[in-house]
């Protein structure tokens, strides 16, 4: 499932180096995607399912993937809705059609946050350094995503391999969240 | 004479690297392996320090963290860390340490009169003294006691060391790493069990490291400690953490850890942070954290040359070290005949075993006699000579009925007591348990659990090596079952020797002393003595938590784990209550003085909090912009032109603004899409204005009250569609706002269909303001028809600009013609750019938020939390307005009843003109009716904005006052330090009162 992902939806930014690439640890800055929040009760289920193209989790803290797309679960009426860029009106437009009156929200969000991938043995600790959650395998497996907090940033975090996550931070956060990110991971330099 | 006091052999330290090292210049060698204290005992160096008080000469007590007296100085990378223990200090190739309280010398001390003139200096010496005259705590008291108050010297750099933070979870953590903690942590881990062991010291091994009198499953004690480690570290789900202090025990299992990462090295390497604090949530944890030996109270038991017995043989175990040649070991218990045994078999000659007790074990007094050792039975010490370091100690015999007689001296150059053990329950009191008297073990144990933490080992009063061991994989076994529901066959490892000792005393011996003329040290590091104590109790101090802060006993940096036993007995004895009834103090975080920067982490310099960039930030950094911090955010302030101040610079923008144009980013502001068919229903509860006749694309300035009926936020609201509006925030409020709203769709609303979506982030925007505003903009919008009567002022559209899609809003802030464009945010800087080369093109410019401020000021617009202050309703603004009359309710609609907000004489905004227009009012300023009030007359409002304004040609300034609408034309003043100065009572709109601007 990870290495799809990253390839279709979470691609490392053409053309930019890697914010950090160490051996045990690297952090790519991703491209541009769609991204939709969507809310609404659970009766929206079905239809909005029909509309993206991809069944909506229901299991808190899960995620639902397809060859081009991924709806994360984010709370009991939120879901954030991935997509690849240039399917954004296509998306939006699925999804109006197949909810007609039903009551939800579905807003546009791609510009709103940026996303980063860190991957590597060193990976989940590194994490660790701003992010209170435990990332071990067995308690964070593989496929599971959540908003929790970096330091004091909002984050949402997902893992697509045993060592290897997306992290999301609102535009003006990702500078903090990756200065942080390259601070922590200063001492794996150590010889 | 180089390490004269060096065994031949034994010990773990390295003999093969020998290490360099400096105590106040004199250059010393050790081992690698060895703490600076034991470096310093191995050269003959008892003395380290001066004690806090009386500056008296204080040797090494100790050889662990809760050490009192050595505490010394350590230069590293040309600063120096107060304060740390000598015990702690690991010796590395270069160590350069100082002792501490001393002036000139650690010889010759000036401070040393303190001693001599100790009758001056009695318990609450400072409560007594310092309270009269008043007038001389100011000048007199306050500079002569900081001056000499204090341990140690504080760096004078900023710390040039960085710091790490780590989150972790584990299943069991195991705190200590003597027996029952290794134990401990062998029979988690062979459960599966995700498990930390964290130790103090350097080397994990607790008490194992200095035990020589035992063998476990055949082993030597530290060939058990070594293959158990080795099991450890071959396990995934083991974390071992040496050098790393348990420090807080916190609520929900949440355990603080300092690990010290480069302290103990040489040259570290820089990447390397220097301290990490692990914030630990723990499902079970284990305290194994042993017990300290407790000092014996005698006249002068604080010479130099004077320790632990237990120290003394752990110097000599682990260190390879003899604590002197003659050495006299005083006891009142059994273990302290072990260390007497272990030295004498080393070559130290011991002066005698004095042991308090009538009839200590047969069994001890025949290994004594085997090897010659004189013993004295119900013998005490009853004083000490020698100047700098112990040489002589004087006995008394101990009758029957408690009296003492003198029985003699004896020479010698060093003293190892033993007044027993106390249980180190530091964690688990700040676990929040209550400790339980046991009168068995003569000490306060762990009771009853408040959160998952089991005691194991000694640390709950248990003694006895194999004891300890089968308490600590018991411990382990049933944390780790706790944890996870999972349990494992563990094969217990079985100790001989080391068996459990009888025996202890608490509080004051017994001497025949002149009292008056005697100290006798209860806490070293604060130079308490028994006398203070009972001095304590005879000036009515009857709860050991009054004694403590009368005193000072138990407050220096080992919480009383030396001295609190001690203490409490003594009082208990002076008040004539049993032990019990005096109290315990609590132990509290940190276990061990732990630096700031461990608390700190990496959260310092740009790091200390986020700092939120806007689109335009680059062009305005090379534009050479000065920026001001609004919450998170760096907002461009004002773009100075060469060779312009702030007054300039914003002169200039404010006239370009209002007679071409002005080019503003409004990024900051937050935004929330509303989305569902109760989206206006929702907006109608929220804010004050009614929201559901508001057309399609149409805007409303909106007011937001809390519940109380005080104004907390404000913004513009657009409707896009019927079903979705497009909600502005203030720049700070955003987040609450946000979270306010979520708040009560979750809890009152909940069968409202409606959404809220926080796009701060998914727009920039850029505000265009001033009379060519809309011939700037409309060479790159599409869609949309900029015409006034087609889009006219509170109006929004969607369509592109730049070809991006666009939300297009018509609305102003200045009083001038003005649009905000809302662009997806990765196209913000194209826009930007774009139409700072337009604006320019006209003749206009680019502004910051000082101008901002200015030209709405000019309008009269209020700023909420600048014009408000979470006191200030809708009318006191001059907003009636702004709410909704016919609604049925919105949040704050009740509060607004209020007697108190519909009561006479509540302050209005207004505005103020200073007779001498050039006058700019200083903001916060206070305002009276008066020019010269008296002294303590309160003030009838005050200043809440005040700039020049270009516009009005003078000073103008918005204001809170007392009933000020009805004060309109009158004279009021501003006493200022300088004068009082005169202002006139105006309406608060300044500039084009009519908004005949807006709508041009």
């Amino acid at each position: 499932m990870a290495d799809d992902l990253v390839s279709t939806l979470y691609a490392p930014d053409a053309g930019q180096e890697p914010l950090l690439a160490l051996p045990d640890v690297s952090i790519l800055k991703t491209a541009p995607l769609a991204r939709l929040s969507f809310r609404g009760r659970n009766g929206v289920l079905a239809a909005a399912s029909k509309g993206f193209g991809l069944d909506l989790p229901v299991k808190p803290l899960s995620a639902e993937t397809g060859p081009d797309r991924a709806a994360f679960w984010l709370g009991p009426d939120e879901w954030l809705l991935l997509a690849q860029e240039d399917m954004l009106s296509e998306t939006m437009e699925g999804l109006a059609t197949a909810l007609g009156d039903t009551p939800h929200a579905l807003v546009d969000v791609s510009h709103r946050q940026d996303a980063m991938l860190v991957t590597g043995d060193q990976a989940a600790w590194l994490l660790n350094s701003g992010i209170p959650i435990d990332l071990h395998l067995e308690a964070f497996p593989v496929g599971m995503v959540t908003r929790t907090l970096f330091h004091k940033a909002p984050v949402m975090l997902w893992r697509i391999g045993p060592d290897a996550f997306v992290v999301e931070a609102w535009g003006s956060f990702i500078d903090y969240v990756a200065g942080l990110l390259i601070e922590a991971a200063q001492e794996l330099k150590a010889a | 004479m180089s390490q004269s006091f060096r065994t031949e052999a034994g010990g773990r330290i390295d003999r093969d690297r020998k290490v360099t090292f400096s105590f106040d210049g004199d250059q010393l060698e050790g081992y690698e392996g060895d703490t600076l204290a034991s470096a310093l005992l191995a050269n003959g160096i008892h003395m380290v320090g001066r004690s806090f008080k009386y500056h008296r000469p204080r040797g090494i007590l100790t050889s662990g963290s809760e050490e009192p007296n050595a505490l010394v100085g350590v230069y590293r990378q040309g600063d120096q860390t107060p304060n740390l223990r000598a015990t702690q200090v690991e010796l590395y190739e270069g160590l350069k340490a100082i002792s501490q309280n001393r002036f000139p010398s650690l010889g010759f001390d000036v401070g040393a009169v303190n001693d001599f003139l100790s009758p001056l200096f009695p318990a609450g010496f400072y409560y007594k003294t310092f309270m009269w005259p008043r007038s001389f705590w100011d000048r007199v008291y306050e500079p002569i006691i900081r001056a000499a108050a204090g341990l140690g010297k504080p760096p004078k750099n900023a710390d040039h060391d960085r710091y790490a933070n780590l989150y972790a979870h584990c299943d069991v953590l195991v705190v200590g790493s003597g027996p029952a903690g290794l134990a401990a942590a062998l029979a988690a881990a062979e459960t599966g069990a995700r498990v930390i062991l964290c130790d103090e010291q350097a080397e994990l091994g607790g008490s194992l490291l200095s035990e020589t009198a035992a063998t476990i499953d055949g082993k030597t004690p530290v060939d058990w400690v070594e293959d158990a480690i080795r099991t450890l570290q071959a396990m995934d789900n083991v974390t071992l953490l040496p050098r790393t202090t348990a420090f807080g025990y916190f609520a929900q299992n949440f355990v603080a850890l300092a690990e010290r990462i480069t302290d103990h090295v040489s040259e570290p390497d820089p990447n390397l942070p220097r301290e990490r604090l692990w914030q630990l949530r723990a499902k079970e944890v284990v305290i194994a954290a042993g017990s300290i030996e407790r000092p014996m109270v005698f006249p002068e038991n604080d010479r130099p040359g004077i320790m632990n017995a237990e120290a003394g043989r752990t110097y000599l175990n682990r260190y390879g070290v003899k604590v002197g040649h003659k050495a006299l070991v005083a006891t009142a218990c059994d273990t302290a005949w072990q260390a007497a045994f272990d030295l004498a078999d080393a070559g130290v000659e011991i002066a005698a075993i004095a042991d308090l007790r009538e009839n200590p074990p047969e069994a001890l007094q025949s290994i004594a006699q085997a090897r010659g050792i004189r013993v004295e039975t119900a013998c005490v010490v009853t004083g000490t000579t020698g100047r700098k370091r112990i040489d002589k100690a004087l006995l008394g015999r101990v009758s029957a009925s408690g009296s003492v007689a003198s029985a003699g001296d004896l020479a010698c150059d060093s003293l190892l007591m033993s007044g027993g053990w106390t249980p180190t329950v530091s964690l688990y009191s700040q676990s929040r348990g209550k400790v339980m008297w046991d009168e068995a073990a003569g000490a306060f144990l762990p009771g009853q659990h408040v959160q998952n933490e089991r005691s194991a080992g000694s640390s709950r009063g248990l003694y006895g090596l194999n004891d300890v061991l089968a308490d600590g994989y018991a411990a382990g076994e049933e944390a780790a079952k706790a944890a996870t529901g999972k349990s494992a066959k563990v094969t217990y490892a079985v100790a001989s020797g080391a068996e459990a000792g009888s025996g202890g005393t608490l509080g004051a011996l017994p001497d025949d002393r002149d009292a008056s003329r005697v100290k006798a040290f209860v806490d070293y590091q604060n130079d308490v003595t028994a006398k203070d104590v009972k001095l304590a109790v005879r000036e009515g101090m009857h709860s050991i938590e009054h004694i403590k802060r009368y005193t000072t006993t138990g407050m220096a940096t080992d919480q009383g784990r030396l001295s609190n036993m001690n203490a409490l007995a003594i009082a208990s004895k002076a008040l004539d209550k049993p032990l019990t009834d005096v109290g315990l103090t609590t132990f509290r975080q940190p276990f061990t003085p732990t630096t700031f920067g461990t608390f700190a982490t990496s959260s310092r310099g740009d790091f200390f909090d986020p700092v939120r960039k806007t689109p335009s930030h680059q062009w305005a950094t090379d534009s050479d912009a000065a920026f001001e911090d609004v919450g998170q955010w760096k907002r461009a302030w004002y773009f100075p032109k060469a060779g312009e101040d702030i007054h300039a610079a914003v002169a200039r923008e404010c006239e370009v603004v209002r007679n071409k144009l002005g080019l503003f980013d409004a990024s900051t502001l937050g935004k929330i899409e509303v989305v569902g068919p109760d989206a206006a229903e929702f907006l109608e509860r929220m804010y004050t204005n009614p929201w559901k006749k508001l057309g399609v694309g149409r805007c409303r300035y909106g007011l937001m009250l809390n519940e109380a009926g005080f104004i907390i936020d404000d913004g513009v609201v657009g409707r896009i569609a019927e079903d979705r509006f497009h909600v502005t925030t203030t720049t700070g409020g955003a987040p609450s706002v946000f979270a306010t709203m979520e708040d009560y769709l979750q809890t009152e609303w909940p069968d409202l269909d409606v959404w809220i979506t926080s796009t701060t982030e998914q727009y920039a925007v850029a505000a265009v303001q001033g009379p060519l505003a809309r011939e700037a903009i409309a060479p790159f919008v599409q869609g949309i028809d900029l015409s006034p009567d087609a889009f006219p002022h509170m109006s929004v559209a969607t369509g592109t600009f730049c070809g991006v899609p666009c939300r297009l809003f018509r609305i102003s802030f200045t009083g001038e013609v003005g649009f905000e464009i809302n662009v997806p945010r990765r196209h913000g800087e194209m826009v930007w750019k774009t139409l700072e080369h337009e604006v320019a093109k006209l003749g206009g410019c680019t502004y910051g938020t000082e101008t901002m401020h200015v030209l709405r000021a000019e309008k009269g617009y209020i700023i909420v939390g600048q014009e408000t202050d979470g006191t200030v309703t809708p009318d006191d603004a001059g907003m009636t307005w702004a709410i909704g009359k016919k609604k049925h309710d919105f949040v704050g609609k009740r509060g607004l009843q209020r007697p108190d907000l519909v009561a006479d004489n509540r302050k209005q905004l207004v505005g103020l003109l200073t007779t001498d227009p050039k006058v700019v009012l200083e903001e916060g300023a206070q305002i009276t009716e008066s020019a010269n009030p008296a002294v303590g007359t309160p003030a009838d409002g005050h200043v809440t904005s005040s700039y020049h304004s270009p516009a009005m040609g003078r000073s103008i300034a918005l204001a809170l006052v007392k009933n000020g609408r009805a004060l309109e034309g009158k004279t009021l003043h501003v006493p200022m330090p300088d004068g009082s100065i005169p202002v006139t009572v105006t309406g608060p709109v300044f500039f084009d009162p009519k908004g005949d601007r807006l709508n041009g």
